[in-house]
């Protein structure tokens, strides 16, 4: 068995998820309760609930969304686990992968034999105005929301900084789109599982029923230029280029690695974890790359003893597509300026030569903040035992990684995962 | 400054109060000449909190942007939003510091005739810091 630079090896056994998407009837609450209970039957030999020492929950804003804090023990005793300890791990986007994080080092130093960790984020209660503001207070409020800026629009400026480096065009990011949402569109626990195509001939049909005249878009990329059926969020992001809001909760089992097979033959290993952070956007000497990112990326390998070169496949933090071809270039699968071309040359798909956002990414999916750094290695898990179903890369996924970002990269975490048999 | 007038506080608060006076402020760490903008209270290069205020030139450079057309709520209630987009942006400054600030002077339905690199002047009466495209003659 390779050795992990890690006091003592972690191990996930079970994963989970809820459906994401919009749901009016459910809050953070009652989506934890099924991705636990998703968590608790992927788990092939049993595992009794009564071992989990610590829970560890990402979440960013239940306080904002739903009027919600101190939320930890509020899901904790959903699923019958007071009174063991429960803590919220909040880090904006990157809320999950922290929370992952914390129960690594729970397993890793030898403090706990079994962590819960958890996201969930419940976002549809506000309307989009109240989103936006949410989602803006995981920025600088003094010195950058001042200037007007939202998320898409720091996403925006870090494309207009990238197109005039690298000239890059905004059909570019487009390819992006199309590529996770086909491969959403196998994703059963998707919010927006469909192909751009089937969206735009379902607009047709729409506009058909209605007896209103039919579009006349003769591609998806005519469709994907309309400014009626893709309109501008913040230039040049349109919103196929941006993840929705969305309501969904997430949760992994750890355990140490010398005990992993007696619940699952075929347990997946986390090797490498990597985090750092930032200053805000403005103040980076190049805006076309997250130094924190590069920084995890790094601890990340060494720490698993692999390069990027190794990894399969990589669930990364795609919030918008710019986000998707910066994180490729910084985890170091792509050359800086070289990223953007991928989705277009296939390289990215799912039967390319590096596929990223097999579950579809943050983009079709969903992106429920807190969720999303949890539910990234729930897809990793999945494709790594080959039960990933109709969206199942082709051959063996003996190493994956998960990229998960917060704000403009002022957070960014990376894991290594490894199926050792 | 003169001895007797203290520093203000190297605070949000204090870089608002001189832009309502029409000045852009940084801070400058005195234990390595280091730069700040925005202002900070400690340096992080080399870790002193021994700063003083330096004024910053009015001239900028645009290093990055964007029109937004959905807005917050903070720009809703001022008329901005899908009917009236309006662009924020990082400039830099002649001295290499970058900052986020509102943008103003550029045809917001032309984006692709607005460059990075581009050349900018503060408006010097706004209470937020903006900047406008300099047009040549
Ligand atoms: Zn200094």
């Amino acid at each position: 068995m390779p050795t992990t630079s890690l006091p003592r090896g972690v191990a996930i056994i079970g994963a989970g998820m809820s459906k994401f998407g919009a749901f009016p009837e459910k809050n953070s609450r009652d989506l934890f309760v099924e991705a636990y209970k998703d968590l608790l039957a992927s788990v092939e030999k049993g595992f009794d609930p009564r071992q989990i020492e610590s829970f560890y929950l990402g979440n960013f804003s239940s306080d904002l969304f739903e009027h919600q804090a101190h939320m930890a023990p509020l899901l904790a005793d959903a699923v019958g686990l007071t009174p063991i300890p429960a803590a919220r791990v909040e880090n904006a986007c990157a809320s999950g992968a922290t929370a992952l994080r914390q129960g690594v080092m729970a397993i890793a130093s030898g403090m706990a034999d079994a962590v819960l960790v958890g996201g969930a984020e419940k976002m549809t209660n506000l309307p989009t105005a109240d989103v936006t503001d949410t989602l803006a207070a995981a920025a600088d409020m003094a010195f950058e929301i001042s200037a007007g800026f939202t998320f898409p629009g720091f996403y925006a400026a870090i494309a207009t900084a990238y197109m005039a480096k690298y000239g890059m065009k905004p059909e570019h990011l487009m390819n992006v789109a199309l590529k996770n949402h086909e491969n959403g569109a196998l994703n059963p626990n998707a919010q927006f599982g469909v192909t751009i195509q089937k969206w735009m001939e379902g607009r047709v049909a729409a506009a058909l029923k209605k007896g209103k005249p039919a579009p006349t878009w003769q591609t998806v990329m005519d469709f994907l230029h309309d400014d009626s059926a893709n309109p501008m969020v913040a230039w040049p992001l349109r919103l196929f280029d941006c993840s929705p809001i969305t309501d969904g909760a997430s949760a992994l089992l750890l355990v140490p690695a010398d005990r992993a097979k007696d619940y699952t033959d075929t347990p997946i290993y986390i090797t490498g974890s990597g985090q750092a952070s930032d200053s805000a956007l403005h103040d980076r000497a190049d805006l076309t790359a997250l130094p924190a990112a590069q920084r995890a990326a790094a601890q990340a390998y060494q720490m698993a003893g692999v390069t990027a070169r190794d990894i399969r496949i990589a669930e990364v933090h795609d919030c918008f597509t710019i986000a998707e071809v910066v994180a490729t270039e910084d985890l170091g699968f792509f050359a800086p300026g070289e990223g953007y071309r991928a989705a277009e040359d296939g390289v990215t798909a799912r039967d390319g030569a590096k596929p990223i956002n097999t579950s579809g990414g943050l983009k079709s999916k969903g992106h429920p903040v807190g969720a999303s750094g949890v539910a990234q290695a729930v897809e990793v898990f999945k494709q790594m035992r080959g039960q990933a179903g109709a969206r199942q890369v082709s051959g063996d996924v003996p190493l994956a990684l998960t990229h998960n970002v917060g704000a403009t990269g002022s957070t960014c975490l990376v894991h290594i995962y490894e199926r050792k048999d | 400054m003169t001895p007797d007038q203290p520093s203000r506080p190297f605070t949000a608060a204090s870089f608002n109060q001189y832009l309502a006076e029409g000045k852009l402020m940084a801070s400058r760490c005195e234990g390595c000449g280091a730069v700040h903008l925005p202002p900070r209270a400690i340096c992080p290069a080399c870790h002193s909190a021994n700063l003083q205020w330096q004024e910053e030139s009015d001239s900028a450079t645009l290093a990055a942007f964007t029109v937004i057309y959905v807005a917050p709520s903070a720009q809703i209630a001022l008329g901005y939003g899908r009917e009236k987009p309006y662009l924020s942006g990082i400039v830099q400054t002649p001295g290499g510091q970058k900052i986020s600030a509102r943008i103003e002077g550029f045809d917001p339905l032309q984006p692709e005739s607005i460059h990075v690199g581009a050349p900018l002047q503060r408006v010097s009466d706004s209470p937020a810091l903006t900047y406008r495209a300099v047009t040549e003659a």
